[in-house]
């Protein structure tokens, strides 16, 4: 029941975030020089088209009935019609947006399988050298550009050993595995030294804790002490960690989508850009910005989960 | 000892305590700060002696030596409008470095001083600073440069406008935190008890003790800022072609994977080193910054 209420709270606190970036979604077409109508077409449509378009826009009307209009036909799946595609926004988006989601679910679990064990590594043996390799090797993948490594594991993995497929995500679920697993890496590869760094401060502000010393002292073995001790405590800092990178994860997404040829949200934003594809990158403006939400209210109410002193704070 | 002798030691005396001050100041930064500076320093330097290093154009190739693999007379091969990729990389250092500096620290001075004054202000410039900071931070940061671009069209300069648009962000909300601490330090309060303007108290008395944690940061964001560049060029959003922009050469390689490796490949590896000093110096430059803020010392 607390559960229930909190969350409720949080949805409602985060109110003016998605009035924002509704806002800023709204405003995007708003912002291109010319007139918006024939941007949304492309300039070539019929009269009646036009006259439509103008009509469902409400261009005459004030700017915030506009808004309040453009509100309106969102939230009834309503986000107007991609000019090079021939099919509504939102058809677009929704067929697209699985295999997004599927990408950043993979490739957060593999930079945190990645991750998790050189942070523990590293803590442990600080400042040996151990940990001097691990920080080194981090800043290393960290430099990498997502779209060379994708190219290069392209070039490796697909053309030259012939192991994984180099385009699309695959038929089922195993295949999405298999497809997929190249272009979750390479972000992984990316996002698992961000991780490693924080978890490995985090690791070791906790590793000095009292009730750290009061288990050793209580005589429970090093291992005990990590696993039930000190990771159980570092779980809330990893998910702080990950939902302030959702950013970048996402954004190593719309990369990584495009030079695997992976049918995502990301890939269609490129595409859209390139072939200025007004309406749809606008509705992708709007899902980008609520997939950033959506992630910081799970983040959130996982603490809830955790740890459940949280609500009370 | 005669006045003249006595003089001369003196001066001497002076100028080797002043190179001593370099040489032991150096000689004391952390091992990570010396071996990012020398590698950034070198990948400096061959940026700005590339005409020297090379004999090739990088914009101007020969065509009856297209797609060559890596060979003596060109060790990264050449592309397929037969231009030497080595000065094609060499060449795109300067441009390299350049943009991951301008993105990095232009930004880092508009977030830094706009955090700072939140910071110390308060009340309506605080409020509405941060609404907007909390706006611009809800949409993933390559997506809304992208978007960006999207409304101002591709090219260098609009990449810049969109990176200062969006990458104060970051500097202004650690600026503030910083602040919010350092505000209620003595020295402040010294400071205001002497009538201090609050600009002079802002800029002059808590700026210096509050952008460590910005300069550490901004060696990560210089790194990102390279990636971020070479990604939009890669798309074709940010440097135009022939430019070579490291980004730009790679995304050039992608239809050659197969036939011609090494366009896609090596000049992805000047990043990764470039990359790599950078993140070093931020390491040492964190433990330098880190120490001062002990007060132990």
């Amino acid at each position: 029941m607390r559960l229930v209420g909190y969350s409720v709270r949080r949805v409602f606190e985060m109110m003016p975030a998605l009035l924002g970036i509704t806002l800023f979604s709204f405003l995007f077409i708003k912002l291109l020089p010319g007139d918006p109508i024939m941007i949304m077409f492309g300039g070539r449509a019929s009269p009646e088209t036009i006259a439509a378009g103008r009509a469902r826009l409400g261009l005459d009307e004030p700017l915030s009935t506009q808004y309040l209009l453009f509100l309106t036909n969102a939230v009834q799946g309503d986000l107007g019609r991609s000019i090079t595609q021939r099919a509504p926004v939102t058809q677009l988006i929704g067929e697209r947006l699985v295999p997004s989601l599927f990408l950043l679910a993979y490739s957060t679990i593999i930079s945190v399988a990645l991750a998790l064990p050189l942070a523990i590594l590293s803590a442990q043996r600080s400042e040996q050298p151990v940990d001097h390799v691990i920080r080194t090797f981090g800043m290393i993948t960290f430099a990498m550009p997502s779209f060379w490594l994708g190219l290069l594991m392209i070039l490796l993995f697909g053309l030259v050993f012939g192991l994984f497929p180099i385009s699309g995500w695959g038929e089922d679920f195993l295949g999405h595995l298999h497809s997929l697993f190249l272009p979750s890496l390479t972000i992984g590869l990316f996002l698992a030294p961000i991780l490693i760094q924080s978890l490995r401060s985090s690791l070791l502000d906790i590793m000095q804790a009292e009730y750290i010393e009061a288990a050793r002292a209580k005589g429970l073995s090093a291992s005990r002490v990590m696993w039930k001790h000190v990771l159980r405590n570092a779980l809330i800092p990893t998910i702080t960690i990950l939902a302030v990178n959702v950013g970048f994860l996402i954004g190593g997404t719309v990369v990584v989508e495009s030079v695997f040829g992976i049918p995502g949200v990301g890939r269609l934003l490129i595409q859209s850009v390139l072939s200025r594809d007004y309406p749809t990158i606008q509705g992708l403006t709007l899902v980008f910005g609520l997939l950033v939400m959506s992630v910081n209210l799970l983040a959130d109410l996982s603490y809830v989960v955790i740890d459940p002193r949280v609500i009370y704070k | 000892m005669n006045v003249e002798t006595a003089y001369q030691t003196l001066r001497t005396g002076k100028v080797s305590d002043a190179m001593f001050g370099v040489v032991h100041g150096v000689r004391t930064w952390p091992f990570s700060l010396k071996s990012g500076a020398a590698i950034v320093a070198v990948v400096a330097l061959l940026g700005v002696l590339a005409p020297v290093l090379t004999p090739y154009d990088p914009i101007v190739g020969n065509y009856s030596e297209a797609l060559d693999p890596p060979s003596l007379a060109h060790p990264f091969g050449t592309d397929n409008f037969g231009r030497d990729l080595l000065a094609r990389v060499l060449y795109g250092a300067a441009i390299d470095l350049q943009i991951g500096f301008v993105a990095t620290y232009v930004p880092l001075v508009i977030g830094v001083a706009l955090g700072a004054m939140a910071g110390y202000l308060g009340g309506w410039f605080d409020s509405l600073l941060m609404r907007l900071v909390d706006l611009l931070i809800a949409f993933p940061f390559l997506v809304l440069i992208i978007v960006i671009l999207a409304i101002l069209g591709p090219g260098i300069q609009n990449m810049y406008i969109a990176i200062f648009a969006v990458g104060w962000t970051l500097y202004a909300r650690l600026a503030r935190a910083e602040m919010l601490v350092i505000r209620e330090q003595e020295y402040i309060l010294a400071a205001r008890a002497l009538g201090y303007g609050r600009l002079r108290i802002i800029f002059r008395h808590a700026l210096p003790n509050l952008i460590g944690s910005s300069l550490v940061f901004s060696m990560s964001d210089f790194v990102l800022n390279i990636l971020l560049a070479s990604s939009l060029s890669f798309f074709g959003m940010g440097v135009q072609p022939p430019a070579p922009e490291w980004g730009a050469i790679v995304s050039d390689g992608r239809d050659w994977l197969l036939q011609a490796w090494w366009i896609a490949t090596l000049p992805g590896l000047a990043i990764i080193v470039t990359g790599l000093g950078l993140s070093l110096i931020g390491d040492g430059l964190s433990k330098i910054l880190g120490q001062r803020n002990n007060p132990a010392l």
